[in-house]
């Protein structure tokens, strides 16, 4: 790697180097933080400094990485000229702005935060100029909007603050969007995303068909990024961000990166009229708009907020035009701008800070109490109107005699120099309110603090850039000539034409205009002066235009009123017809590759059809039909229909050689029933005589419609399945299964080898899901509050209590003490022998039906058993279930179990199995498997066994809670 | 044996749906686990109806699918019977629960005019 790419790359990575580092420090370490920046800004001058030479003599310095080689995408890095002067003016302002920071922020402000932003900003800005590839361009461009975001809203406990950040992020990316799809379109014209190659292909791309769109796309990234009318509303609203990111951000970077892009593609894209009429137009507007709003700012950022969309107007619109010499003015009054707005900004930030107001209205005669920070920003502001020997006047004159210029014959171009002398004539009148009212006049009095200069260090950036607007201002071919040359050659290439430095180039039209613009300047605000001191908010004429209400209007139309309204239109909270719209589209979804062509089924004769097996499934068929029915009042009844189409199901699948399904069918079977019947008590009462009323239509209506909904839907669903198992099986894995199985598996049962072997990662995943829905069950369950009827003890119950206390004197014990006596001790006695089988079907399982998944439901039951006969309070007290933790433990063996073969170098659960002889026993197949089985055995039980006990304790815990609250009442009786 | 089965699919689907379109929590639940059922059995159908060939080796004779039946099915579905239950567990849970904030047991929990 040559030192080249090394210093190229530290020109990228080191400031977000640095902002991440910047990011770690306590938060007052003001020095140590400014330092660091200020150290990071300096090494990036330093490389920009050792590539003059190269660059000087017009070579392009190349550092290329790979990034997406498959997509022809490298990450290129690319210094020319042009690049290279926007690095110098990004390190130095931002050097400027580092050390002017350090004393603007104060120590209750958490610097650390600013400093490693600013940093990170830095780093995208620097990303965008030296990007050699046209979606790197767009990412770094989407990074400055991110950074500058989080830099506006630094300060966020301000509302503002957070509300200018949020609108400028909305206005910069959406167009930082349109910019990347504009750049896909450019790479896809040109045939390649490099910026070099691009650049080679002018003539291809305005030749073609696209370049329109392109433009316009591009186009909308541009005006965005830099505030150009109609977009313009977001920078004033930026100017909650603290000053020093507004000297930075605001006048010399973030809202050059618009205009640096312009003029990056301007050898490629400008020599079509399109670009003259977009850019010019709308470059125009924006300059007199805006300086005509500046005009009338009473905060003295929003001046100067305004200012600078005035100025990037007027580079837009040199940008434009498409003249070469266009080109080299904009170029220059980029460099400019920076400086004396730049300067501008820090003094209203030392102004604000010092007085504690950036109000025009009641600052005043500030001269007096801050003499160097007036001066100084007098000059600047001097430079911003156009006042010549200052480096503002040089390229505001050229851009006077380029207005004068024929670019494309039009009415807009002969009305240019017009436009461009009112624009003058506003610049100078602001310039001048800024002077006038902020510096001379009365003192003010009322101000919240006593306003004197700051400390040197502060000034010294200012100063800086001030001496830099004078010494361009007199002295412009030798301070700057060398390197305006350098960006201008970059840009323009062989096209550069002749252009002349000078201060003085006689009495030229442009000298004229500027002198015009002067006068008129000050006669306009010697005009308005009196109205301007008044109570007024916001530019006449235009106040009521305000395109950030509008943009706000559209969006809360978009976001708000708009989608609410398309939610009430189409949508419905109401779960039926939710249910009816998901049910139709999946039955038509179903439907519709049927009508490319009708399965051919073959109906068998009624001889083939196994007598007793038809007989289990009418049966079966007359449960589901008979459970449908009298779901509604008769929940019993449901739930014990429900359990007899299952137990055909069961019947099913031991029928059709499926013995492990019927064992897991029979055992949730029962496992169901118990828990639905725990759950009825807490349901309402329905008594359907009450609710039996007249039908009337629409509850028909909806009756036939749901009913013809279902049959559809069970038609559909027999026909396929029909369709399905009469055809012959064609290719399946399953084969593979059933060799593998004890081969490679070392069990006979396949179904379980698949379930713990082969597809063992899914069943790892089954029972998470299972240990979830069970743990989310008792949670749901632990703040469980009961509808008030619920609560009360059940009528039965109560019946038979009464009927107790009425005929048999001698029980005073509660009806609960003789449930189920007999059935109730058999049952404690099986307990052993349903432990035992499980375990028996839990070992057998990996060669013979039964394994993890039965042998846990068979445990469970074991359980509920004993719940069953001896309710919660008498099982608890004798056994220790703690399901919980039998969860946890399952998921760890089966999850540690995949992990072990890690251990062994193999593949997450892999299984391994061998034979073990064991005393008693016998020689015995051991797989991992068993532990993994074993994973899922602990994971079913504790989780069937949770979900059972949570439930059946409501009854406990809300009897419970009612005694406690009854108990007062019986005590004092 | 398919046709069967087949209609048995069908009912146990139509009666499913039928309750799902039902205004009552309770009505819901059944429904879930009526088209539970059917789903099962249509996804095990998916690998033929055999009788007498549970997919258990015996080591004396070749593994194959002339011999045994598809095993990949019922794996499928054995853990599908399972999760089957933690569903009607956990939405019995929550009608509870909703019934018990808000009263009432239809399905938006808010009774409705008619």
């Amino acid at each position: 790697m040559s030192i080249d790419v090394i210093l190229l790359t530290a020109l990228i990575v080191l400031p977000f180097a640095g902002s991440l580092v910047a990011a770690f420090f306590p938060t007052n370490a003001r020095n140590t933080e400014a330092w660091l920046a200020a150290s990071v800004a300096l090494a990036g001058l330093a490389i920009a400094v050792s590539f003059f030479e190269p660059i000087a003599a017009g070579s392009v310095v190349r550092a290329e990485f790979e990034w997406l080689p498959q997509l022809g995408l490298n990450f290129v890095i690319r210094l020319d000229g042009f690049a290279w002067s926007f690095v110098v003016l990004i390190c130095t302002i931002g050097l400027l702005v580092i050390l002017y920071a350090r004393y603007y922020m104060s120590p209750d402000d958490p610097v650390p935060r600013f400093f490693s932003f600013l940093l990170g900003f830095m780093g995208a800005m620097l990303g965008i100029v030296v990007s050699g590839n046209l979606i790197q361009i767009v990412f770094f461009w989407e990074l400055t909007s991110l950074y500058s975001f989080l830099l506006i809203a630094y300060w966020h406990h301000n509302q503002n603050a957070r509300e200018g950040a949020r609108i400028t992020l909305t206005v910069t990316a959406a167009g930082g969007l349109c910019l990347l799809a504009g750049m896909l379109l450019l790479g896809q014209i040109v045939g390649s995303y490099d910026l070099d190659v691009v650049l080679r292909s002018a003539s291809t791309v305005t030749a073609h068909p696209l370049y329109l769109p392109t433009l316009l796309l591009i186009a909308a990234g541009v005006l965005t990024k830099s505030a150009q009318f109609p977009f313009h509303f977001w920078l004033p609203r930026a100017m909650t961000a603290p000053t020093p990111v507004s000297a930075y951000l605001h006048s010399a970077t973030m809202v050059k990166a618009g205009v640096f892009l312009l003029a990056r593609l301007w050898p490629v894209m400008a020599g079509h009229d399109y670009w003259f009429w977009i850019f010019t137009t709308l470059g125009a507007t924006t300059l007199l708009v805006g300086a005509f709003l500046a005009l009338f700012q009473q905060d003295l950022k929003g001046l100067l907020a305004y200012s600078t969309i005035s100025h990037l107007g007027l580079i837009t619109l040199l940008l434009g035009l498409g003249s070469p010499l266009a080109a080299v003015a904009a170029i220059f009054h980029i460099m400019n701008h920076a400086t004396f707005k730049a300067s501008l900004f820090m003094a209203a930030g030392i102004i604000d800070h010092e007085a504690g107001t950036r109000d025009v209205r009641r600052l005043g005669g500030l001269f007096y109490a801050m003499p160097i920070t007036a001066i100084l920003a007098m000059v600047a502001a001097a430079a911003m109107a156009g006042v010549p020997l200052l480096n503002g006047f040089l390229s505001k004159e050229m851009f006077f005699a380029e207005t004068v210029e024929t670019h494309v014959a039009s009415a807009l171009d002969d009305a240019l120099p017009y436009i461009a002398t009112l624009a003058g004539m506003f610049s100078v009148a602001y310039s001048l309110r800024l002077i006038h009212q902020v510096f001379f006049g009365p003192p003010a009095k009322d101000l919240p603090r006593t306003p004197h200069d700051p400390v040197l260090w502060m000034l010294l950036p200012i100063g800086f850039l001030v001496l830099t607007c004078v010494l361009v201002g007199i002295a412009p071919q030798i301070t700057v000539g060398a390197f305006l040359d350098i960006a201008v050659r970059a840009v323009l290439g062989s096209s550069t034409p002749e252009y002349s430095l000078a201060v003085w180039h006689g009495f030229t039209p442009a000298l004229w205009m500027s002198l015009l613009a002067l006068v008129g300047g000050i006669a306009i605000y010697a005009g308005l002066q009196t109205y301007l001191a008044g109570n007024v908010d916001g530019a006449p004429i235009l106040r009521r235009l305000k395109g950030q209400r509008i943009f706000e209007r559209a969006v809360a139309l978009a976001s708000w009123r708009g989608a609410k309204g398309l939610v009430q239109s189409l949508g419905s909270t109401r779960l039926q017809p939710q249910i009816v719209l998901l049910l139709c589209v999946t039955v038509l979804a179903a439907l519709w590759p049927l009508s490319k062509g009708l399965i051919d089924i073959r109906l068998p004769r009624l001889s083939e059809i196994d007598k007793s097996f038809l007989l289990v499934w009418i049966v079966g068929c007359v449960c589901a039909l008979g459970a449908a029915q009298q779901a509604k009042y008769h929940r019993l009844a449901a739930v014990i229909l429900m359990g007899g189409a299952g137990l055909s199901t069961c019947i099913t699948f031991a029928w059709a050689s499926a013995p492990d399904l019927a064992m897991t069918q029979l055992l949730v079977e029962i496992v169901t029933t118990v828990l639905l019947l725990l759950g009825l008590r807490w349901l309402p009462k329905r008594q359907e005589q009450a609710a039996e009323r007249a039908t009337t239509a629409p509850i028909l209506a909806r009756r036939i419609r749901d009913f013809a909904i279902a049959a559809v839907g069970g038609a559909g669903l027999a026909a396929l399945s029909y369709a399905v198992m009469t055809r012959p099986q064609s290719y399946t894995i399953s084969a593979n299964f059933l060799e593998k199985a004890y081969t490679e598996g070392g069990g006979r049962n396949v179904v379980n080898v698949i379930l713990v072997d082969f597809r063992g990662f899914d069943t790892l995943g089954e029972i998470a899901v299972l240990g979830i829905v069970a743990i989310t069950v008792y949670a749901l369950l632990r703040r469980f509050r009961p509808a008030r009827d619920s609560v009360i003890i059940p009528e039965q119950k109560r019946f038979q209590n009464e009927f107790d206390a009425a005929h048999d004197q001698l029980s005073k014990e509660p009806i609960s003490a003789h449930y189920m006596i007999v059935p109730g001790l058999i049952m404690r006695l099986l307990f052993p022998v349903v432990a035992m089988m499980s375990m028996f079907l839990f070992m057998r399982g990996h060669d013979l039906p039964g394994g993890g998944f039965v042998a846990g439901l068979t445990f469970a039951i074991a359980f509920i058993l004993q719940y069953i006969a001896g309710g919660a309070r008498w099982v608890e007290d004798r056994l220790t279930v703690l399901p919980v933790r039998w969860i946890g433990f399952g998921l760890l063996a089966a999850g540690g179990t995949g992990i072990g073969a890690a251990y062994f170098g193999r593949p997450f659960l892999t299984s391994s199995f061998q034979y073990v002889d064991l005393p008693v026993l016998g020689r015995l197949p051991m797989a991992s498997a068993l532990l993994f089985d074993l994973g899922v055995f602990a994971l079913v039980l504790g989780a069937t066994v949770l979900m059972l006990i949570v439930l059946a304790h409501q009854s406990i815990r809300i009897s419970r809670a009612t005694s406690k609250a009854a108990q007062p009442a019986e005590g004092a009786i | 044996m398919e046709l069967v089965i087949a209609i048995t699919i069908g009912v146990l689907a139509g009666s499913g749906i039928w309750l799902l379109l039902r205004p009552r929590t309770f009505q819901v639940i059944i429904g879930l686990s009526l088209l539970s059922y059917a789903v099962n059995l249509f996804i095990f159908g998916m690998g033929r109806l055999r009788v007498g060939a549970p997919p258990v080796l015996d080591p004396s004779e070749p593994a194959n699918l002339a011999r045994y039946v598809d095993p990949l099915p019922q794996a499928l579905v054995l853990t599908a019977i399972v999760i089957s239950f933690a569903m009607t567990a956990l939405f019995l849970v929550v009608i509870l629960v909703a019934r018990g904030l808000s009263g009432s047991d239809h399905v938006d929990s808010v009774e409705r005019g008619s």
